[in-house]
C-alpha cells in the first residue's frame, strides 16, 4: 500500500513536471503591452559603451530555438564590444527564472536580455533589478510592461497569421477544406494567431477556403502525429494544414511524407529551415515561414546595449541603430518589431542554417 | 449412479472450457479494444482503412516495446521509471551519431542506441540488485540523471530529418506485406519475451521472485542476478525504442520521450500485469499500449473537443480496466466453484 501511494505521488509529480515543458513558439505571444515609464533623457548621439556586461536569459537552456537566439546575442555582444553571458533554467516553469534575475542584479550586470516564462512571475524580480540600475529587454515572450524597458517582438500577430493563411491559400490553389494543428489549447500566442487567421479567412479573397477544425498537438511529436492522422481521417476532403508551431509542423511533415497523403494534402506553418529542409526537398511542403531567432537575439542584445549606453530610454518614437540590422524605432508601449517573418521555399532554404 | 455421475462431469467440462477462455487475461483487453474500435468505425469508416490501421499499430509500437521491457521488471515486483529518459538519451545519441558520421551502417547505428540503453539498464540493475535500494527510488533518480546527461550532451542541439540517412528514415515508414517494419520489430520482441517468460526456467523464476521474494531466495533462485537481468533487458529495449523513435519522428532533441514512462506504466497496468509482481504477460502489456493509443486516436477521429480529450481518455481507461476487472472477478468465482476439480 505504501509503495502504491508513493508511486501515485511520483506519477502526479511527473505529470506536473511534464505539463510545463518548453516550446519554441508556445508562449511567445505578441502581447498587449503598456508603456515603460522612464524619466531619464535619451541621447541618441551617445556612443555605445564598451565592456558592457549583459546577461542573456532564455526560457530554458537546451531549447534549440533559444540556442540559435543565443548565437545572435553573442554576435551582437562582440559587435558592441561587450560581454554576453548566457545562463538559465533547464525547465520552462513560471518561476524558474527568478533566481537567475536576482543573480544578474547581484553581479552588477549592466543589462538583462530575457524571454519571460511567465509575464507576471518574473515581474517583481525584474522591478527590483531595474531599481538597481539594470536595463531589462524582453524578447520572444514579454514580461509585464512595467517590469521591463523594451520588448523585442519577433513579428506582430497580424503579420504572422495573415502570412500563414496566404501560404496555405497558395499551396491548395485557393479553395478547399483546411485545418489548424496548434500547440497547446491554452497557449496565448497560438490562440491570438488562430483568431487573426479566422478574421483573415472571412475576407472575400479567401472565400474558397473553409476552416474545418483546430487540433492541438501539445508540442509533442507523438501527439502531433496522432492529431494529424485524426484530422485526415475526420475530414476526407481536407486539402491543407497550417501548423504555426515548430514541433507540430515538423511532426505533421514527417507523418505526411511517410503516408499515402503525401502530395495530396498541403502543409505550411512556422518551422526552422533545418528542421523542414528534408520535407521541402522531397516535396511534402512547398513553403513555410519563421522569423530568424538569431536576428531576434541580436536585436535584443543590441537594444540592451543602446539602453545601457543611454542612446534610448524605451520611450515611444526613439530611433537607434542596431548594427547589421539597421535602424529601429521604438513603437507604442515600448515595443520594437523585428520585421515580417521570412518565407522559406525550395529556392531559398539552402541559404539558411538555423 | 452412472447417469448422475456423467451429468456433472459434462458440466465440469463445459465450465472448464469457459474458465480457460476466461483465463486468457488478454481477452478482456481485446473486448475493450473492440468496444472502442467498432463504434468509432461505424461513425467514421475511414478509421478501419489500411492507412489508419497501420497508423494505430505504429502509434502503439514504441510504447508497446517499452511496455514489454517494463513487464519483465514489474513481474519481479520492481518498476523502471527511467525508460522515458533512457529512450531520450538513446534517441539523441543515435541521431547525433548518424548525423556526425554519415555513412554509418543502419544496423551499427541502431546497435549504438541499443548499447546506450544497455549501459543505462546496467546502472539501474546494479543499484537495485547489488545496492539493495528500492527500484522506485533508483529509477526515479536515474530518470533525472539520464535526462540531465542528455541535456548536457545535446547542448540545445536538434538533429533534423535532413541530417539523417534515408535508410533510417525509410525504416520508419517502410512496410513488409503491408505491415510497417517498426510493428514487425515490436512483434518480434514481444514473441521472444513471451517465449522466455513462458518456457524458460529463468523466465518462470521472475514470477516466483515477484510472488514472494523471500520464498524465491529460500528456493535457491538467484534473485539479485535475475533482477539485474530484467533491468538490463528493460534498458536494452528502451535503447532500441530510442533508435526506432529517431526513424519514426525524424526530428530529435534532448526532450524526446519526456514523460513517456507514465504511458508505459499505464499500458502495463491496463494490460493486466499486477503492479505488485508475480503475474501478467508481455502480450497483455503490448495490447494495453495498443488500447491506450487507440483510445487517443478515436477521440481525435470522433472530433471530441480538445479540451475534453484528456478527461475522456482517462474515463475510457478506467472503464477499460473495469471491464477487465469484472472478467477477472467472474473467473475467480468460477475457479472457486470448481475447486476440488483438477486444474493444470
Amino acid at each position: 500500500m505504501k509503495t502504491r501511494s508513493l508511486l501515485a505521488l511520483v506519477m502526479t509529480g511527473a505529470v506536473a513536471l511534464t505539463a510545463c515543458g518548453g516550446g519554441t513558439t508556445k508562449d511567445s505571444a505578441a502581447q498587449e503591452t503598456g508603456g515603460a515609464t522612464n524619466a531619464a533623457k535619451a541621447d541618441p548621439n551617445a556612443p555605445l559603451k564598451e565592456g558592457l556586461k549583459i546577461t542573456f536569459l532564455p526560457k530554458q537552456v537546451n531549447n534549440p530555438y533559444f540556442t540559435v537566439a543565443q548565437k545572435g546575442a553573442e554576435s551582437a555582444g562582440t559587435a558592441v564590444k561587450g560581454e554576453v553571458k548566457a545562463t538559465g533554467p533547464s525547465d520552462a516553469a513560471a518561476s524558474s527564472q527568478v533566481t537567475y534575475i536576482n543573480t544578474a542584479a547581484q553581479q552588477r550586470q549592466d543589462a538583462l536580455v530575457i524571454s519571460a516564462n511567465d509575464a507576471n512571475a518574473v515581474a517583481p524580480a525584474l522591478k527590483t533589478a531595474r531599481s538597481q540600475g539594470l536595463k531589462v529587454v524582453t524578447f520572444d515572450s514579454d514580461a509585464a510592461p512595467d517590469a521591463r524597458d523594451v520588448f523585442i517582438n519577433q513579428a506582430t500577430s497580424d503579420e504572422i497569421a495573415a502570412g500563414q493563411v496566404k501560404l496555405i491559400s497558395e499551396a491548395v490553389g485557393g479553395s478547399g477544406e483546411i485545418a489548424i494543428l496548434s500547440a497547446t489549447p491554452n497557449a496565448t500566442n497560438q490562440n491570438a494567431w488562430i483568431e487573426v487567421m479566422k478574421t483573415e479567412l472571412a475576407k472575400p479573397e479567401y472565400s474558397g477556403l473553409k476552416l474545418v477544425e483546430t487540433a492541438y498537438g501539445n508540442d509533442d511529436d507523438q501527439t502531433s502525429f496522432q492529431k494529424t492522422q485524426g484530422l485526415l481521417q475526420a475530414h476526407p476532403d481536407l486539402k491543407g494544414i497550417i501548423s504555426p508551431t515548430t514541433v507540430g509542423v515538423a511532426a505533421a511533415a514527417r507523418y505526411l511524407s511517410s503516408s499515402e497523403y503525401k502530395g495530396k494534402v498541403q502543409l505550411t506553418g512556422l518551422g526552422t529551415p533545418n528542421q523542414m529542409r528534408k520535407f521541402v526537398q522531397d516535396g511534402t511542403v512547398k513553403s513555410f515561414a519563421l522569423w530568424d531567432p538569431s536576428k531576434l537575439g541580436y536585436l535584443a542584445t543590441y537594444t540592451a546595449a543602446a539602453l545601457a549606453s543611454g542612446q534610448i530610454t524605451g520611450a515611444e518614437g526613439e530611433k537607434y541603430q542596431a548594427g547589421d540590422l539597421g535602424e529601429y524605432t521604438i513603437g507604442a508601449k515600448g515595443e520594437v518589431v523585428l520585421g515580417p517573418p521570412t518565407v522559406f521555399t525550395k529556392d531559398n532554404i539552402d541559404q539558411f542554417d538555423f | 449412479m452412472t447417469a448422475t455421475a456423467t451429468a456433472p462431469s459434462r458440466r465440469t467440462a463445459a465450465r472448464r472450457l469457459t474458465t480457460r477462455v476466461g483465463r486468457v487475461r488478454e481477452l478482456g483487453i481485446v473486448v475493450a479494444l473492440a468496444l472502442v474500435v467498432i463504434p468509432t468505425a461505424i461513425v467514421n469508416p475511414r478509421f478501419v482503412q489500411p492507412q489508419s490501421l497501420r497508423d494505430l499499430a505504429l502509434n502503439a509500437s514504441i510504447v508497446a516495446l517499452l511496455a514489454v521491457g517494463q513487464t519483465l521488471v514489474v513481474i519481479t515486483r520492481n518498476v523502471d521509471l527511467s525508460v522515458g529518459s533512457v529512450l531520450g538519451l538513446s534517441a539523441f545519441l543515435t541521431a547525433q551519431h548518424f548525423a556526425d558520421h554519415p555513412g554509418t551502417p543502419l544496423l551499427a547505428g541502431i546497435g549504438f542506441g541499443v548499447a546506450t540503453g544497455f549501459a543505462c539498464g546496467l546502472l539501474n540493475g546494479l543499484l537495485v540488485a547489488l545496492g539493495n535500494v528500492p527500484s522506485l527510488v533508483v529509477t526515479l533518480g536515474t530518470l533525472y540523471v539520464f535526462r540531465g546527461v542528455d541535456y548536457a550532451l545535446a547542448q540545445g542541439r536538434q538533429v533534423n530529418a535532413s541530417n539523417l540517412p534515408d535508410a533510417l528514415l525509410d525504416l520508419g515508414g517502410s512496410r513488409v506485406l503491408g505491415v510497417p517494419v517498426l510493428v514487425l520489430v515490436t512483434v518480434a520482441v514481444i514473441v521472444v519475451a513471451a517465449v522466455y517468460l513462458r518456457s524458460y526456467r529463468s523466465g518462470r523464476e521472475l514470477y516466483a521472485i515477484g510472488s514472494n521474494p523471500e520464498a524465491a531466495t529460500l528456493a535457491g533462485i538467484p534473485v539479485a542476478r535475475r533482477t539485474l537481468t530484467t533491468f538490463v533487458l528493460s534498458g536494452l529495449i528502451a535503447g532500441l525504442a530510442g533508435a526506432l523513435w529517431v526513424a519514426r519522428y525524424g526530428t530529435v532533441d534532448a526532450a524526446a520521450g519526456t514523460g513517456l514512462e507514465l504511458q508505459v506504466v499505464a499500458a502495463v497496468v491496463v494490460g493486466g500485469v499486477a503492479i505488485f509482481g508475480g503475474s501478467g504477460t508481455v502480450a497483455g502489456a503490448a495490447l494495453g499500449a495498443l488500447l491506450l493509443g487507440t483510445i487517443t486516436s478515436c477521440l481525435v477521429v470522433l472530433q471530441i473537443p480538445a479540451f475534453w480529450q484528456q478527461a475522456i481518455s482517462g474515463a475510457l481507461l478506467l472503464s477499460a480496466i473495469t471491464v477487465d476487472r469484472l472478467l477477472a472477478l467472474r473467473l475467480a468465482k468460477a475457479l472457486r466453484t470448481t475447486e476440488g476439480t483438477s486444474h493444470a
